[in-house]
């Protein structure tokens, strides 16, 4: 084999059925993470700024147990501890319950550190906002919704957009927790023994992969930031 | 703001309310704690023989300590790289010249895009894949030379022109790369933050370039920016557990690999113990990157950009909101 066979692109061209199948679970992947976190990061929000101190407590816990713990532990503990050994199983098809499990321990550890920014974000209101929404008679979660969160949200586009970069790099961890997306395609391939001349043009394929996923989310968020800025 | 404003003293209205929401989230909160232990039970996973090895000094000895070790060994080598990494092209993205910027930059960009499995999985599995091609070449005597005098403090190996990478190293070189730049860009940030007329009485007093950069912005960047890279170390230090899926030996592998084969298959168990170990390291870390951060708010006016949240450029890794953790 020569130098020039390390760049030959047939084997990578030969497999890229499945190397594009392996990002289409990645995106199936990040895309229902990236909602459900939001949802989850935005209820987590609302419970440590509530008056009632056991939801205060409840969301201040989840957040610094879960932005503690590597994201490897938390979805191998959802799949080989939820689902394998307390038997908490989506559907029979193993292929859709490992999935769920992902979506699911992706979106509430990505939830924990929208929470996060969100608080952050809460914080950059002014303090008039908040007194105007009192002294109109408005309920705390009338306030929240209608005056503090929207604002709040607006403040944070930029810093949610980088936690959203970071989940979509994250989603590749779901490769520990037995679900297949790109790097365990990737894996598979490299495998291989008849796919020694490929692998460089595969690190090459999938790198751009994640440049083409990676560099167009953070212009998205980039833009919206600057479109949706408050202005004070 | 504080949430403080956020809502009026309750009134005995407001508090009868509040008593109700208290009752009805504690039940739905002990409900789903008796759920999960109704269904441990029902799986059998509160056996003692599940929970008792624990208990014992050798499984510390043998199992859990030394994948701590890996995992700070890790985690240690891997921060001071990733420092002088971050250092050296921190400053090259803010050079006059354009042939040092541009390169830094573009490196900077793209090991932060590349998911750290890749950049791992690219050390691990890539030299010994491309190596025997390129010890046929005219670079065999380079790549031979390199190994031996070089990456052999690392551990890399070659044998017959195949080149073989340790776990330890494609972990260490992984999270230089990424954290590296990552350090790299709150270098920046920390620089950028320094008020201008600073490097301008510099210049005005006579110092050169160098002198500016070394005598007046660094030592005052490197306050600024202590909270934000204690915060990044957090990430780096969890990070380490994605060696797992390359076998690297430490505490998340022996967590899943090592112990429960040999003790009646505790994994839930066993991911309890060690979780609960990285939470209070980590929270430990935490700590400290508070402290520093109330240390030096004394003396300074600013914090670095990097922390904050609106405004400030993009946050590295997960760490949005800068003084706790980050993610990744």
């Amino acid at each position: 084999m020569s130098l020039s066979d390390l760049f030959d692109f047939g084997p990578f061209f030969d497999n890229i059925d499945v190397i594009l199948q392996g990002f289409w679970a990645t995106i199936r992947l990040a895309a229902l993470a990236g909602v459900f976190s939001l949802v989850i990061g935005t209820v987590l929000a609302s419970f440590r700024v509530s008056p009632v101190p056991v939801l205060r407590a409840a969301g201040t816990g989840y957040v610094n147990i879960v932005r503690n713990t590597p994201l490897t532990l938390v979805l191998i503990m959802c799949s080989l501890g939820l689902n394998d050994t307390l038997g908490l199983t989506f559907s029979n098809d193993s292929g859709t319950t490992y999935y769920w499990w992902a979506v699911l321990g992706l979106s509430g550890y990505t939830g924990a550190f929208v929470c996060e920014s969100l608080r952050s974000g809460i914080n950059t209101v002014p303090i008039g906002q908040a007194e105007a929404a009192r002294s109109i008679g408005l309920t705390f979660s009338q306030s929240l919704r209608t005056i503090i969160l929207p604002q709040a949200f607006r403040a944070v586009i930029a810093p949610l957009g980088s936690v959203f970069i970071a989940m979509i790099k994250n989603t590749t961890v779901a490769t520990a927790a037995s679900y297949g997306e790109v790097v365990t395609v990737m894996k598979t391939l490299l495998d291989l023994p008849s796919f020694t001349s490929g692998a460089i043009p595969l690190f090459l394929g999938v790198a751009a992969g994640f440049l083409i996923l990676v560099l167009p989310t953070g212009y998205f968020f980039g833009w919206l930031a600057k479109r949706t800025a408050v202005a004070r | 703001m504080s949430a403080g404003v956020l809502f009026d003293l309750p009134g005995p209205r407001a508090r009868a309310r509040n008593r109700i929401i208290t009752v009805v989230a504690s039940l739905l909160l002990l409900a789903l704690v008796a759920v999960f232990v109704w269904r441990m039970d029902a799986k059998g996973q509160w056996a003692g023989e599940l929970w008792s090895p624990f208990l014992k000094g050798e499984i510390w000895r043998n199992f859990i300590l030394p994948g701590l070790k890996n995992t700070l060994g890790a985690a240690a080598v891997a921060t001071v790289l990733a420092l002088i990494f971050g250092a050296l092209f921190g400053i090259g993205r803010l050079s006059d010249h354009w042939w040092i910027r541009v390169p830094c930059g573009v490196i900077v960009e793209f090991f932060r895009a590349m998911p750290l499995l890749i950049l791992i999985f690219l050390a691990f599995f890539l030299p010994n894949k491309i190596s025997p091609a390129i010890a046929e070449s005219s670079f065999g005597t380079l790549q031979r030379v390199l190994v031996d005098n070089f990456f052999s403090i690392f551990g890399v190996e070659i044998n017959a022109g195949t080149v073989t990478v340790p776990a330890f190293a494609a972990v260490v070189f992984g999270l230089v790369m990424y954290n590296g730049s990552v350090f790299a860009e709150i270098v920046r940030a920390g620089i950028n933050a320094v008020p201008k007329g600073q490097a301008e009485a510099g210049y005005a007093i006579g110092l050169r370039k160098s002198g500016v950069l070394r005598r007046i912005l660094l030592p005052q960047a490197v306050t600024v920016m202590m909270p934000a890279i204690v915060a990044q170390i957090v990430v780096l230090l969890k990070d380490t557990a994605i060696g797992v899926i390359i076998a690297y030996p430490e505490l998340l592998k022996q967590a899943f690999r090592e112990i429960p084969p040999n003790f009646h298959n505790n994994i839930l168990q066993a991911g309890i113990v060690v979780g609960v170990i990285y939470i209070a390291l980590n929270l430990a870390i935490s700590r400290l990157a508070v402290w520093l951060e109330r240390r030096s708010r004394g003396s300074h006016r600013t914090s670095a950009k990097t922390m904050g949240a609106g405004g400030a450029p993009p946050a590295p890794g997960m760490s949005a909101t800068g003084t706790t953790t980050g993610a990744d």
